[in-house]
C-alpha cells in the first residue's frame, strides 16, 4: 500500500481562482481555499495563504501542509517526521526511463519556423540568466558581463535585456550597481556552491551576506549527501532555512542532478524542494557533467505542473549547463509547453543558466530576421 | 506566453507522382490485360493522387507464372549469399529513397510524417536488412539441416501500414529463396509501386517480386491460383477466415495476421507519466489504424480517475492536422468506409450508455478525419469494448486485482497484443504467462523490432512474422 501512493487533487473548485495569484482589483480576498490532496489513501489538507495583487509568485508562501486521514482526523503533517517524508517520497509514481528519454527524442523532432522561431528566440533572450561562476571572475569580468545583459545586441534595440546575471555572493554588489536602473536581476549562488558540503550556519551566512548585498535571486545547492544517504528531513529543513534567510529574495534550488543520476531521484528532489518552499527548481550546478538534459527537464517539469495541480503554486523550473545552441534551447521550450504547459512559457516560470547561448540565439535571431547568417564576432563576447 | 507552432510542411516536390501506374510482372511495369483501373485518393484533402491499374486473373496468372519460373530458375537455386546482395542493396535503396518514401506514405495513406519518417520507412528497411542477414545462414535457424524454400507466395497486405507490411512479407519470403505475388491494398498501392521500381533498381532478377494491385478480386483471384504455394495475409478477421475456408483442403499454407482489442494493463504502481504515454502511443498511433492498438485500457480502479483526467490533458496537446505537418501528431482516416465504421461504433458506444469524451480539436474541412476519443464507465459487454473499431477511439475498463485485468484482458476472441505498466517486475513476468496474446509489452506499447517475432492468439491469426521465428511461415520444414 505505502509503496503505491499517488496524488491527485481530489477537489480543486476553489483553488481555479487562486491559482492566478492575482485577484481583481478591490476584490475582497476570500479564507485561505483548502485543496485535498490524496496521499496513499491519506487525504492532505493544503491551506494556501492568499497573496496580495501584485505579489511576485515567487513571494508567495508553501502554505502549511496538514494531512488528515480518509475519516477527517489529523494524522500528521507530510514533512512532519522522517518517516512520513520518505513514505510521501517513496509512494509518488516512478519514472521509467526509456518512456522519458523516448518521449524527449519524439518532443524533440518538433520543427520550429518562421514567426514561432523568432518569438522563441526573443522568449530565450528574457528567460537566460547570464552566468559567470569562475573562480577568476573580477569586478572588471562582471561590470562587462552586466553591460551585455543590458543590452545583448548593441546593433539591435529590439533585443530585450535578459532575466538575471548569475555571479558568486561577493561579486553581488558589483554586479547590482552595474545593473543599477535595469530590470536585469542579480542572482547569486550560495550555501557553499558548488558542492554545498559546508555547515549549514556558513550556508546560511553566505546567502544572508548576498541578500545584503542585493541579491534578488539566490540558488542554493541541496545537501546530495543527505539526499543519497536517505536523510530527506535534513535536506528538506536545509531548504526550509535558506528559504527564510533569503527574506524577500526568490529562491531556486540545484537539485544537481547530475549527482542523484535517477529520475526517481530527480522526482523526489524535485518535490523535496518544493515542499521546502522553492520558488524554483533548478537542474545543475554547471560543474557537474551531465547538466542538464530533456529528460531531466521533462520529469521536474512534471513535478511542477504536478505540484500546481495538488496545491496550485506554480512552481519555476531552471535548466542550467551545457546549453549552448538556440537549437538545443528551442527544443527545451517544446518540452516546457508540450508538459507543464504555456504558463511555464515565461521568464519567472523557466529560465536557462548560460553563458555561451545567448550569442547563438542572437545570431539565429538575426539570421531570422535578415535571411542571411552573421559573423560570430558581430556580437561581443560578453 | 502563447506560442503556436508555424506550419512546417515537408515538401512534396520529392515525390514524382505519375498520373497512372501498371502492374509489376516480370520485371516490368505493364499494363492490365483488360486495361481497367481505380483511383487511389489523399484522405487528407480527397485529391486524386494517380489512377492505378486494377489486376483481372489473367493479370494475376501472369504474375504467378512469372514468380513460378524465378523461383524455379533463378532465385530458388541461387545461394543464399547471393539472395542476401540483392536484399542488403534493397535495404540500401530504401534508406536512400526514404524520405521520398515517407512522403508518399504520408500522400496515400493519411498518416502524419513525423511516423512514416520515423517508424515506417526506417523499420521497413530495417526488415531488410536484418532478413539479408539470414539468407546465408537458413540451416541454422533451427528448421532442420537443409529447410527449404516454399515457392510462390501470394501476399496481400493491409492499408494501415502500406510499405512496412510489404517489408514484413517480402523480406522473410525472399530470404528463403521464395518469390513473391504481392497484393497491395486498394486504397494505398502507391509506396509498394515505388518499392517495384526500388528492385528494379537493385537489379532484382525479373519475376522474384511481382506487384498486382487491385481491391478484393484481386487478392481472391491470388488466393485461388494453383500456383500459388502459400497465402499470407493481413487484414480484417472476416476476410480472413473467408481465405482459410477457402484453402481448406488445397495443401497451400496459410498465416493469417487479423484483427485484435489488445488490453493495455494498468497498475496503480505504474509510472505513471509514462504510462499516459504509452496509452496514447497504444490507441492514437496512426490514428488507431493499428492491428494490435491497445484499444481497451485496463486501469485499476485506485488509480482510474486520475489516470483519464491527466489522459485527456495530454490528448489536448495532441495536434491534428496536414499529415505532411512535420508537427502533425495525428493525421486522416484513411478512406470513407472507415471513417463510416468508426462513427458507427462510437454511436454505438453511446447508445450503450458508455460516456463519450471527444478531444476538443478543430477538423480540417476537407478529408476524413476523426478526433481522438475516448470512453468511460465502459462495460465488458459493449460492443466498444469487444469489437475492433481501428481508429483512434479508446475504451476504458477498470479492474481491482491482477487476476481480474488477467481475466478481462483475455475475454476476448482475439489475442494479439498486450501492456502491462507496473514497476514490479515479478508481476510484469507472471502477466505475461497468463496473458493470452502473441506480444506483451512492459512498460512499452507499440514498439516494434526485426528480431522479435509478432503474431497472435486465436481471432488473431496464427503463424509469426519477425525474427527468427518469422522464417518458419516461408520454409518447408
Amino acid at each position: 500500500m505505502l509503496g503505491s501512493a499517488w496524488l491527485a487533487l481530489v477537489s480543486g473548485a476553489s483553488v481555479a481562482v487562486h491559482r492566478r495569484d492575482v485577484p481583481p482589483a478591490g476584490m475582497v480576498l476570500p479564507p485561505a481555499p483548502v485543496t485535498r490532496i490524496g496521499v496513499m489513501g491519506m487525504v492532505t489538507e493544503t491551506q494556501l495563504e492568499a497573496k496580495p495583487r501584485g505579489t511576485a509568485p515567487w513571494a508567495g508562501s508553501a502554505g502549511t501542509l496538514v494531512v488528515a486521514g480518509r475519516d477527517g482526523a489529523a494524522l500528521a503533517d507530510i514533512a512532519a517526521s522522517e518517516a512520513s517524508l520518505r513514505r510521501f517520497l517513496m509512494g509518488l509514481p516512478g519514472v521509467d526511463q526509456v518512456g522519458a528519454e523516448a518521449r524527449t527524442a519524439m518532443l524533440a523532432t518538433r520543427s520550429i519556423k518562421a514567426a514561432s522561431k523568432l518569438a522563441a528566440l526573443e522568449l530565450v533572450v528574457r528567460m537566460i540568466d547570464l552566468t559567470t561562476l569562475e573562480g577568476a571572475d573580477t569586478p572588471g569580468k562582471i561590470r562587462s558581463l552586466c553591460a551585455k545583459a543590458r543590452h545583448p545586441d548593441l546593433g539591435d534595440a529590439g533585443v530585450p535585456p535578459v532575466a538575471a546575471v548569475c555571479v558568486y555572493p561577493d561579486l553581488v554588489g558589483t554586479a547590482k550597481a552595474a545593473l543599477s536602473g535595469s530590470p536585469v536581476a542579480v542572482a547569486a549562488v550560495a550555501t557553499a556552491f558548488p558542492s554545498g558540503r559546508a555547515a549549514l550556519d556558513v550556508k546560511l551566512a553566505d546567502v544572508r551576506q548576498a541578500v545584503s548585498a542585493g541579491a534578488d535571486e539566490i540558488d542554493m545547492v541541496i545537501d546530495r549527501g543527505a539526499f543519497l544517504s536517505g536523510r530527506y528531513q535534513l535536506v528538506l529543513d536545509e531548504v526550509r532555512a535558506v528559504k527564510e534567510a533569503c527574506g524577500g529574495a526568490h529562491l531556486k534550488v540545484i537539485l544537481e542532478t547530475g549527482e542523484l543520476v535517477t529520475y526517481d531521484n530527480v522526482k523526489r528532489a524535485s518535490w523535496l524542494a518544493m515542499l521546502g518552499g522553492a520558488d524554483f527548481i533548478k537542474t545543475s550546478t554547471g560543474k557537474v557533467a551531465p547538466a542538464a538534459t530533456l529528460p531531466v527537464a521533462l520529469v521536474m517539469l512534471e513535478a511542477v505542473r504536478d505540484f500546481d495541480t495538488a496545491t496550485g503554486r506554480q512552481v519555476g523550473v531552471k535548466v542550467a549547463g551545457g546549453i549552448r545552441s538556440a537549437k538545443d534551447a528551442l527544443r527545451y521550450l517544446v518540452v516546457v509547453r508540450e508538459t507543464a504547459g504555456e504558463a511555464w512559457l515565461a521568464p519567472d516560470r523557466f529560465r536557462f543558466g548560460a553563458s555561451s547561448l545567448l550569442n547563438d540565439v542572437l545570431m539565429q535571431r538575426t539570421k531570422q530576421l535578415t535571411g542571411a547568417y552573421v559573423r560570430a564576432d558581430d556580437f561581443s563576447q560578453d | 506566453m502563447n506560442w503556436e507552432y508555424a506550419p512546417a510542411p515537408e515538401s512534396r516536390a520529392i515525390v514524382d507522382l505519375q498520373p497512372s501506374y501498371g502492374l509489376f510482372i516480370d520485371g516490368e511495369f505493364v499494363d492490365p490485360g483488360d486495361g481497367s483501373a481505380f483511383k487511389t485518393v489523399n484522405p487528407a484533402t480527397e485529391e486524386v493522387l494517380a489512377e492505378v491499374a486494377a489486376a483481372g486473373p489473367a493479370d494475376v496468372d501472369r504474375a504467378v507464372e512469372a514468380a513460378r519460373r524465378a523461383q524455379h530458375e533463378t532465385w530458388g537455386p541461387m545461394s543464399g549469399a547471393e539472395r542476401a546482395k540483392y536484399l542488403f542493396r534493397v535495404a540500401r535503396i530504401l534508406q536512400e529513397r526514404s524520405r521520398e518514401l515517407a512522403v508518399l506514405e504520408s500522400l496515400d495513406n493519411g498518416k502524419p510524417i513525423r511516423e512514416s519518417r520515423d517508424i515506417d520507412v526506417p523499420l521497413s528497411a530495417a526488415y531488410f536488412f536484418y532478413y539479408a542477414g539470414w539468407a546465408d545462414k537458413l540451416e541454422y535457424a533451427g528448421f532442420g539441416p537443409s529447410p527449404q524454400p516454399i515457392g510462390v507466395a501470394g501476399q496481400i497486405i493491409p492499408w494501415n501500414f502500406p510499405l512496412l507490411m510489404a517489408a514484413w512479407k517480402l523480406a522473410p519470403a525472399l530470404a528463403a529463396g521464395n518469390t513473391s505475388v504481392l497484393k497491395p491494398a486498394e486504397t494505398t498501392p502507391l509506396t509498394a509501386l515505388v518499392l517495384a521500381e526500388i528492385f528494379q533498381e537493385a537489379g532484382l532478377p525479373p519475376g522474384v517480386v511481382n506487384v498486382v494491385t487491385g481491391a478484393g478480386a484481386t487478392g481472391a483471384a491470388l488466393v485461388a491460383h494453383p500456383g500459388v504455394a502459400k497465402i499470407a495475409f493481413t487484414g480484417s478477421t472476416d476476410v480472413g477466415k473467408g481465405i482459410q475456408r477457402e484453402l481448406a483442403g488445397t495443401g497451400k499454407r496459410l498465416t493469417l495476421e487479423l484483427g485484435g482489442k489488445g488490453a493495455n494493463i494498468v497498475f496503480e504502481d505504474a509510472p505513471l507519466d509514462q504510462a499516459i504515454e504509452g496509452i496514447v502511443n497504444g490507441i492514437y498511433f496512426n490514428q488507431g489504424h493499428v492491428c494490435c492498438a491497445g484499444s481497451r485500457l485496463l486501469v485499476q480502479e485506485s488509480i482510474a480517475e486520475l489516470v483519464v483526467e491527466k489522459l485527456k490533458a495530454r490528448l489536448q496537446t495532441l495536434r491534428l492536422g496536414d499529415p505532411l505537418d512535420k508537427n502533425t501528431d495525428i493525421g486522416a482516416i484513411n478512406s470513407p468506409v472507415q471513417l463510416e465504421k468508426i462513427t458507427e461504433l462510437a454511436a454505438a458506444g453511446v447508445a450503450e450508455g458508455a460516456e463519450r469524451w471527444t478531444s476538443p480539436c478543430a477538423l480540417p474541412e476537407h478529408g476524413f478525419w476523426f478526433p481522438p476519443t475516448i470512453f468511460t464507465d465502459v462495460s465488458p459487454s459493449h460492443r466498444i469494448a469487444r469489437e475492433e473499431i481501428f481508429g483512434p477511439v479508446l475504451s476504458v475498463l477498470t479492474f481491482r486485482t491482477p487476476e481480474e485485468a488477467v481475466m478481462k484482458a483475455n475475454n476476448t476472441p482475439y489475442g494479439l497484443s498486450a501492456g502491462i505498466w507496473t514497476e514490479k517486475g515479478s508481476r510484469i513476468l507472471w502477466m505475461a504467462q497468463q496473458l493470452r496474446a502473441g506480444v506483451v509489452w512492459a512498460n512499452t506499447f507499440n514498439r516494434f523490432d526485426p528480431t522479435s517475432p509478432f503474431g497472435g492468439y486465436r481471432e488473431s491469426g496464427f503463424g509469426r512474422e519477425g525474427g527468427r521465428h518469422g522464417l518458419e511461415a516461408y520454409l518447408d520444414v
